[in-house]
């Protein structure tokens, strides 16, 4: 069966993270860029179904400027198959982006769909579920375990309190959660293979589908910051302080 | 405007966050329904309708809504909500995973995790895991929003006399099916709505040591959190985690050990009212938020604690 894997350039998760002065959002000039953590999970998953003789072909995606090729390429590197790169300089916000992925769900008619749960810039968590929805599909999110199982796939999903496993027709959405997997390094063999492995280029237009931003980010802002306080000497002196100073236990 | 909160509730009982949710509401302005889609839910139905400021409470009683699979509640709430201005949830595990659906059934933008309403159509949420802060205003006509529910202090649970009306309304998309679950057995509160929170981090070792928490907690009434570090090493399960990836809180009385404090922990618990570190490396970065830090190997200073509480309360 086909897989298809989103996955995102986002900032990479070791930088520290600066609002610009002008409050117009969050400086990224010169900043370390790598794929969103999720999407790495999401594309290992792929591989491991790939080598399970699950998966036949896994075919990457990713929305974005000319440099998320680089994204896409270290995905072809880890095993997958083949990528589609829709290029754009425009802000693609969550609604667009699953319009823009049911165009190519449509076009390549994978069985499942493993996306991230979430970007670590936007923190949006709303992609994977748009999509399930724009193409009726169900969803699995947070996974922590896939198992596919004929014409089914059975998610077990990381929710408050504890596990809960869903059974879900195929074709479907699953979103990742850490817990998933242990995505691996590529070696170098690899990422010189991944060269030659085919990668198309389409726009929005080719896929019909309209960029139109709902949401308008008037001002972003560094959060408070939260004083230190004190340091107590003992055990004693802390609940004393907690007691009768802060007046919290 | 007409806002329509949908309730989180386990079937038997409406969860703290939901009261928080109408807080949210509130802060919009405008009559405020709230829809409580499960199976028997009689009893949650009367507590939401107890609520303060609520108008009206909807109930959509059926086994297809008994599991909250996401297909089938999308469809639910997409069909009830149209006809108002805003629709609200709370943004845990169930309201993240059923409302993007419903943003896309209605095809409006979704905003996430808010923390502050500015206006009708303009809200406050943190991006970049807490490490900037969003104002975003949305255009669509209906304004589908997840609610961070500790940026707003709950309404009362009681005093209001909503009117009740059963729906029937019955969408099973027949694409999913619940198989079964596993929650963690535990009498204490749950972690996202107590009143004191203990966690710990990398520096408790192993997942036995926890014990020494949870010894603690049981005397003050506090949840047992833990760290990524922890939970990434296999000490205790994903549910515990606090921070960015895991559960957001803000207690009371938030204590840390064994915890360094990495920013992805921080974005979980920065908002607690009084937050107390105990960690042997002085520099460790939680110090730099702590109101009380103390300098000490956890191992020791754990049991100290509980023999100190002990004298206490």
């Amino acid at each position: 069966m086909k897989v298809l894997v989103a996955v995102k350039r986002v900032i990479d998760y070791n930088v520290k993270v600066r609002v610009k002065p002008d409050n117009t959002g969050v400086d990224l000039a010169n900043v370390k860029m790598a794929m969103n953590p999720f999407c790495e999970i999401a594309v290992e998953e792929a591989v491991r179904l790939k080598e399970k003789g699950v998966a036949t072909e896994i075919v990457v995606v990713s929305i974005g400027p000319k440099a998320s090729q680089e994204q896409i390429r270290t995905a072809l590197a880890l095993g997958a198959d083949r990528g589609i790169h829709i290029e754009t300089d425009e802000e693609v916000q969550s609604l667009e982006a699953a319009k823009l992925l049911k165009a190519v769900v449509e076009k390549e008619e994978p069985k499942l769909v493993i996306l991230g749960k979430q970007s670590i810039d936007s923190d949006n968590n709303q992609t994977g579920q748009m999509l399930a929805a724009l193409t009726g599909m169900g969803q699995g999110t947070f996974a922590s375990e896939v198992v596919v199982d004929g014409e089914k796939v059975n998610v077990t999903r990381e929710v408050d309190g504890g596990l809960m496993t869903v059974a879900l027709n195929l074709p479907a959405v699953v979103t990742t959660d850490l817990r998933l997997n242990e995505p691996r390094y590529a070696s170098l063999p690899n990422i010189m293979k991944a060269k030659k492995k085919p990668l198309e280029t389409v726009s929005s237009a080719d896929l019909g589908v309209e960029i139109a931003p709902r949401l308008s980010t008037l001002k972003v802002e560094a959060p408070a910051a939260r004083q230190a306080g004190i340091k107590v000497a003992d055990v004693a002196e802390l609940v004393d302080k907690l007691k009768n100073e802060a007046k919290v236990i | 405007m007409s806002i329509l909160v949908i309730a989180e509730h386990d079937n038997s009982s409406l969860k703290q966050a939901t009261l928080n949710v109408v807080a949210a509401a509130k802060a919009i302005g405008g009559d405020i329904d709230v829809l409580v889609a499960g199976e028997n839910v009689g009893a949650v139905a009367e507590a939401a309708a107890k609520a303060e400021g609520v108008s009206k409470v909807l109930v959509a009683d059926n086994a297809a809504y008994g599991h909250f699979l996401a297909e089938n509640l999308s469809e639910l709430v997409a069909e009830v909500g149209k006809g108002y201005s805003h629709i609200l949830t709370s943004a845990g595990t169930t309201g993240k995973d059923f409302m993007p659906r419903v943003a896309a059934l209605l095809d409006v933008a979704q905003v996430s995790d808010i923390i502050r309403v500015e206006s009708e159509d303009t809200f406050v949420r943190p991006i970049y895991a807490g490490n900037a802060i969003a104002t975003v205003k949305a255009s669509d006509s209906i304004k589908v929003v997840t609610v961070r529910p500790t940026g707003f202090d709950p309404v009362a649970a009681e005093g209001g006399s909503a009117s009740v009306e059963q729906l029937d309304v019955v969408k099973d998309a027949g694409l999913s099916s619940f198989v079964g679950e596993e929650k963690a057995a535990s009498d204490r509160p749950d972690l996202a709505s107590a009143g004191i929170v203990i966690s710990g981090g990398r520096g408790m070792q192993n997942g036995e040591n926890f014990k020494m928490l949870e010894q603690v907690a049981d005397l003050m009434g506090a949840a047992v959190g833990a760290s990524r570090a922890a939970v990434d090493a296999g000490f205790v399960p994903n549910d515990m985690q606090v921070g960015q990836t895991g559960k957001i809180v803000a207690p009371q009385l938030y204590v840390a050990v064994g915890i360094s404090g990495a920013i992805q922990h921080l974005a979980g618990m920065s908002d607690s009212k009084v937050i107390v570190a105990i960690n042997k490396d002085e520099e460790a970065p939680i110090f730099q938020v702590a109101d009380y830090g103390l300098v000490a190997d956890l191992f020791e200073a754990v049991p100290q604690l509980e023999e100190e509480l002990k004298k206490v309360l």
